[in-house]
């Protein structure tokens, strides 16, 4: 099963840490609200997912599965 | 054809329903004939009591073939959230009619609970025996003449015994964004009405923790009525694709304003008196049309969605040729700015910058860059919030810079075809400024 990365935009502080972590992927817009791709998250690039997910400081990067 | 009447005050006024057989059923079915509520006695009289089906999920084929879809404007179809709710798991489900219209455009929930209380009612009871739950409330906003109206109805119902499940009144604050569905359901958990991150929805964990189900109120009453008469029946108004009556909220080019009873499928010159520079269709969410396209259009979603617009709670509104488009939608953004709950950042950031923008190019000589800017700011924002507040917004933002092409253009040049400055969209008189008012 395919991952996809969504953000709690409740929980979302803006810390950017995720865009740091996983340039290849998240950017951040004009505010530092992080911009997420739409589509799942490649093979490669699934263990740095998870490493911005459990390093977000306000917990609310998360991988879903794929819809 | 149809009549419309100044909106009812609640407790005088008139309502006046559209009195048209579209070659279908009989109008108006929700609304009283005449423009006083509708009491007890009276509704047993014509409707009976509420025919229960002695067991859940009977009711649920009808609504099916019936092809009822919530009226609360995302037109999902209704017999899919019951079947999902009876279906389900674990303790018995609440179920909660949602009467909270936070968009000021909009009275046709309003108006129902005054007029037809014991429809949506009728409803509610129903719609909680069809997906076995006896946890019952009404989420409507304050408002003590409504609550008063309400209070009496559901206890004259449990005196005379026609009620299986108790019905809880639940307050909402004064808030666009009250009646959406997950902060309907914190509001009624005895939080505060914001909206919360999905999953988990409502469905699957709402009032209380326990699965609920929430339906407008003008689809309870429809519901309450197919379970009288039949899909049929139901089916004998609007279109195969939309079937069944409608209530919609009309604002005409000279400020009068009306709740009707309507079909989808009625053409939009027949409900508005046009010509019009252009309608707003669906409400704040909403889209604007050009006049003259508008003109041409029925209101329905087949005819709607492939031009981005949407039937929505049934608003429409044409703005007459005296008024700026881009000064009445330059309030109305800045109102929804106001509107938002502050919670997503991508929102609380975008939408005071697009107001801020729009109201720029409402005025003379904007910077080119305010153009870009809210172009930019609509694409940013749209998918981004816990609700659709953000996409709702940028949809009309969106339609505003495309119907209202020309006349950005006038103001680049340093003047606006607009000869009135008076307000013309409706918005709450008071917005509450107070980030505290949400409980």
């Amino acid at each position: 099963m395919s991952k996809q990365l969504r953000v709690n935009p409740i929980g979302c502080a803006g810390h950017g840490l995720c865009a740091e972590l996983l340039p290849e992927l998240i950017t951040l817009d004009e505010w530092g609200y992080p911009l997420l791709p739409a589509g799942p998250v490649p093979r490669g690039l699934e263990r740095q997912a998870r490493r911005a997910v459990t390093d977000c400081p306000a917990l609310a990067l998360v991988l879903a599965d794929a819809s | 054809m149809t009549h419309h009447a100044t909106l009812p005050r609640p407790g005088r006024g008139q309502w006046a329903a559209g009195d048209a057989d579209g070659g279908g059923g009989v109008l108006p079915r929700l609304m009283p004939a005449r423009a006083v509520p509708v009491e007890l006695d009276e509704h047993l009289g014509r409707f009976g009591a509420p025919p229960y089906r002695g067991a859940p999920r009977r009711l649920i084929g009808d609504v099916e073939a019936a092809g009822l879809t919530g009226r609360g404007g995302a037109a999902f179809p209704t017999h899919r959230k019951l079947a999902a709710m009876a279906a389900g798991r674990g303790p018995a489900p609440v179920v909660i009619g949602n009467g909270a219209e936070g968009e000021p455009a909009s009275s046709k929930d309003k108006s129902l609970l005054w007029f037809s209380p014991h429809l949506v009612l009728d409803g509610l009871q129903l719609a909680a025996e069809a997906v076995g739950s006896v946890t019952v409330a009404l989420y409507i906003h304050r408002n003590p003449r409504l609550h008063a109206r309400l209070a009496a109805a559901i206890t004259e119902r449990a005196t005379a015994g026609l009620d299986a499940a108790g019905v809880e009144l639940i307050e909402a604050p004064h808030r666009f964004l009250a009646g959406e569905e997950s902060a309907l359901a914190s509001r009624a958990s005895g939080g505060p009405a914001l909206p919360r991150f999905k999953p988990p929805r409502a469905s699957q964990r709402g009032v209380a923790g326990r699965r609920t189900l929430v339906q407008n109120v003008e689809t309870l009453a429809h519901l309450a009525l197919i379970a009288r008469y039949g899909p049929g029946w139901f089916r004998s108004a609007g279109t195969a694709d939309e079937p069944g009556s409608m209530l919609a909220t009309l604002h005409q080019a000279d400020g009068r304003t009306g709740v009707v009873e309507t079909m989808p499928g009625t053409p939009i010159a027949d409900l508005l008196r046009l010509p019009a520079q252009a309608v707003l269709v669906g409400g704040y969410h909403g889209t604007w049309l050009p006049g003259a396209q508008a003109e041409r259009l029925p209101l329905a979603n087949a005819a709607l969605r492939p031009l981005g617009a949407a039937v929505g709670a049934g608003v429409l509104a044409a703005l007459p040729g005296d008024r700026c488009g881009l000064a009445e939608t330059a309030r109305v953004v800045r109102y929804l700015a106001l509107e938002s709950a502050g919670q997503c950042g991508p929102c609380f950031n975008g939408l005071p910058r697009m107001a801020g923008a729009l109201a720029e190019l409402a005025g003379p000589r904007p910077s080119p860059q305010a153009y870009a800017d809210l172009q930019r700011w609509s694409g940013l924002v749209a998918g981004r919030g816990a609700c659709h507040h953000p996409d709702g917004t940028a949809r009309l933002v969106g339609s505003t810079l495309r119907v209202f092409a020309a006349e950005i253009d006038h103001h680049a040049h340093g003047h606006c075809t607009g000869t009135s400055g008076r307000p013309f969209l409706p918005l709450r008189a008071d917005p509450p400024l107070d980030d505290a008012d949400w409980t």
